[in-house]
């Protein structure tokens, strides 16, 4: 008798737990298909009584800035794919090396990594305008985009490593007694056992990229440049009361982020904590 | 996002004895295979924070920006914000904010991260996934969020607090200004950060919690150990290093939260700025830009993060993350 009331009561606190923490993102795309009469009405409903998609239309066919949307997503998707794509290279091939080679300087190397993930963008931003100031590539997305790799790299490879010492070693030495070559071994039974792996850290790499802010605002002067979050930012930040299509447009930048991310939830978890505090 | 990294713990499976295997020596196999990497971090990270330590005893501004050379003013720039009032404002503003931020975080993360350990397992996924949601929002939506929550016209909270009886809450909520006054700015603020940081902690507590042996538990409920009284004698002395992790990453990212903040206070709202706002500020924030100022309070916070992540590397050094 005394479990049932128990067992609600724990249900009833994750239930709750569950509703604050998606409160506020719910309320966001809520308020998007408002109408603008019950955006300021007096008291705010849960949901839109008269749904409609103005705020969209606004947001997407123009009319809150000079640029189209599209372009700024664009601009957004490239600089988060590249990122992956060449953060993931580099990583893939430090983490082969931290994982299954021992050589001097590999500690220093580890603790280069840590080191370099707590240093503070905020402070490095003012240098590495004047460095790309001076190499020509301000306010452009090949800049950009350089900056992205660097931040991404370090704690790419600090997730990769784990599970690049995952593979059995025996399962190489295997297919090197099989007269596999160092690269064949490598792409049949390296790349495909550590794949998940990859995944995992190619969506950190990616939300980082998208999500990014202070560099993207620093560097970035021409408005076809823009990235979602700039542009959203200088939406905000020029029409104080758009509340509709401002949170139309938090909606476009949010909802495929979030989606990826649970998309992939699980294998993220178990990636992050892979073996985790095991003693 | 990109600071994630200490969640990523031991390696599954991982080698404990490494066994000597001399053909797996070769030269400079991983030499090259980290040459990409050092490089980038060399250009991008390790020049910058040399040139961050150059350029605040500098005088950098329009004219070095057209190419002229900069020129050296010593201590200069020390000077001025050490006897600035405006910097130690900034300053304790900053820390102020840590400490409010770090302790609700783990409070609260930790709470989520034991409640998701006690659920059964299709409940214990729904929460887990409803909490990502909050870990996935980009910075700067969640910063409009809270400011539209929070907002004077149409704003949720407000609505909410002047709903509840005065005696409670006292009167005249409904156009309360929350960005205001410093002090109510960084509450909208602190909200809005825990949120978005509690998801990790869970996280990281639950698998930390996953690991810990259920047998110990039992043997805890057969001697009649409380919750509070196993939470502390069997539950923190397992997780600690993981809580000493948490602790440090947690410091080191709400010491510089920036986006969060430039979007609810923007740069016209001296009052509220915390250091790395202020740097900016000095940097970028006007049309003469005093990079040169901007650097010295960059490396200010920079030198304080340093300490923290010196500790940080340590704990990492003695757990054996980096063998």
């Amino acid at each position: 008798m005394r479990r049932l009331p128990r067992k609600l009561l724990l249900n009833g606190t994750g239930l709750l737990v569950f509703v604050i923490a998606v409160f506020p993102v719910f309320w966001m795309a809520s308020t998007a298909f408002k109408p603008n009469t019950e955006i300021f009405s007096t008291t705010p409903k849960p949901l839109p009584s008269h749904p409609t998609l103005e705020h969209f239309d606004l947001v997407l066919n123009g009319g809150i800035a000079e640029v189209s949307f599209w372009e700024y997503f664009r601009n957004s998707a490239i600089l988060a794919l590249v990122t992956v794509l060449v953060s993931g290279l580099l990583s893939l091939m430090a983490a082969v090396a931290v994982a299954r080679f021992r050589f001097r300087f590999r500690t220093t190397f580890l603790i280069m990594l840590l080191v370099v993930q707590m240093v503070p963008c905020e402070a490095l931003v003012i240098p590495l305008f004047l460095d790309l100031k001076q190499l020509d590539l301000l306010n452009s997305l090949a800049g950009l985009v350089i900056v992205y790799i660097g931040f991404a790299v370090p704690f790419a490879i600090w997730m990769l490593r784990g599970f690049v010492a995952a593979v059995p070693r025996e399962l190489e030495e295997a297919a090197a007694i099989d007269g596999a070559g160092p690269v064949r071994t490598f792409f049949r039974v390296m790349l495909p056992l550590v794949a998940p792996g990859l995944v995992a850290t190619s969506i950190f790499s990616f939300i980082t990229a998208w999500n990014e802010f202070i560099f993207a605002f620093t560097f970035l002067d021409d408005q076809t440049k823009y990235t979602l979050p700039i542009m959203l930012q200088f939406f905000f930040g020029r029409s104080g009361n758009a509340w509709g299509p401002i949170m139309a447009a938090s909606t476009l930048l949010t909802i495929p982020v979030i989606a990826f991310f649970l998309i992939v939830q699980r294998r993220m978890v178990s990636g992050l904590t892979a073996g985790a505090v095991k003693g | 996002m990109l600071d994630t990294a200490p969640a990523v713990r031991k390696a599954p499976g991982r080698r404990t004895s490494g066994r000597a295997r001399p053909r797996r020596r070769p030269r400079f196999g991983p030499y090259l295979l980290i040459a990409p990497t050092v490089a980038v971090i060399a250009v991008l990270m390790f020049w910058p924070m040399i040139q961050i330590g150059i350029m605040s005893f500098q005088k950098v501004g329009n004219r070095q920006l057209r190419g002229e050379p900069a020129e050296s003013v010593g201590t200069e720039n020390f000077e001025k914000i050490f006897n600035d009032p405006f910097f130690w404002q900034t300053l304790r503003h900053t820390v102020l904010f840590a400490v409010v931020a770090v302790s609700l975080t783990l409070v609260v993360g930790t709470l989520v991260g034991l409640l998701l350990n006690k659920l059964g397992k299709r409940m214990s996924s729904f929460v887990a996934g409803g909490v990502m949601v909050a870990w996935a929002t980009p910075p700067v939506t969640a910063a409009i969020i809270f400011s539209w929550l929070f907002g004077t016209t149409g704003g949720l909270v407000n609505w909410c607090l002047d709903l509840l009886p005065d005696f409670l809450v006292g009167g005249g909520w409904n156009d309360y200004n929350w960005f205001a006054t410093p002090l109510s700015t960084y509450t909208v603020l602190t909200v809005c950060v825990v949120w978005q940081a509690c998801p990790f902690v869970a996280v990281s507590v639950l698998a930390g919690l996953k690991s810990v042996p259920g047998e110990l538990y039992e043997a805890a409920r057969v001697d009649g150990s409380g919750p509070w009284r196993t939470f502390w004698s069997l539950t923190y002395p397992m997780l600690k290093p993981i809580f000493l992790v948490l602790v440090v990453m947690s410091i080191i990212w709400d010491f510089k939260v920036f986006t969060q903040l430039f979007i609810m206070a923007g740069m016209a709202n001296r009052d509220a700025f915390n250091l790395s706002l202020y740097g900016y500020s000095e940097a970028f924030g006007s049309l003469n830009p005093k990079l040169g100022m901007g650097s010295a309070i960059a490396l200010v916070l920079t030198l304080i993060l340093l300490v923290v992540t010196a500790l940080y590397v340590r704990v990492m050094v003695r757990q054996g993350e980096t063998r």
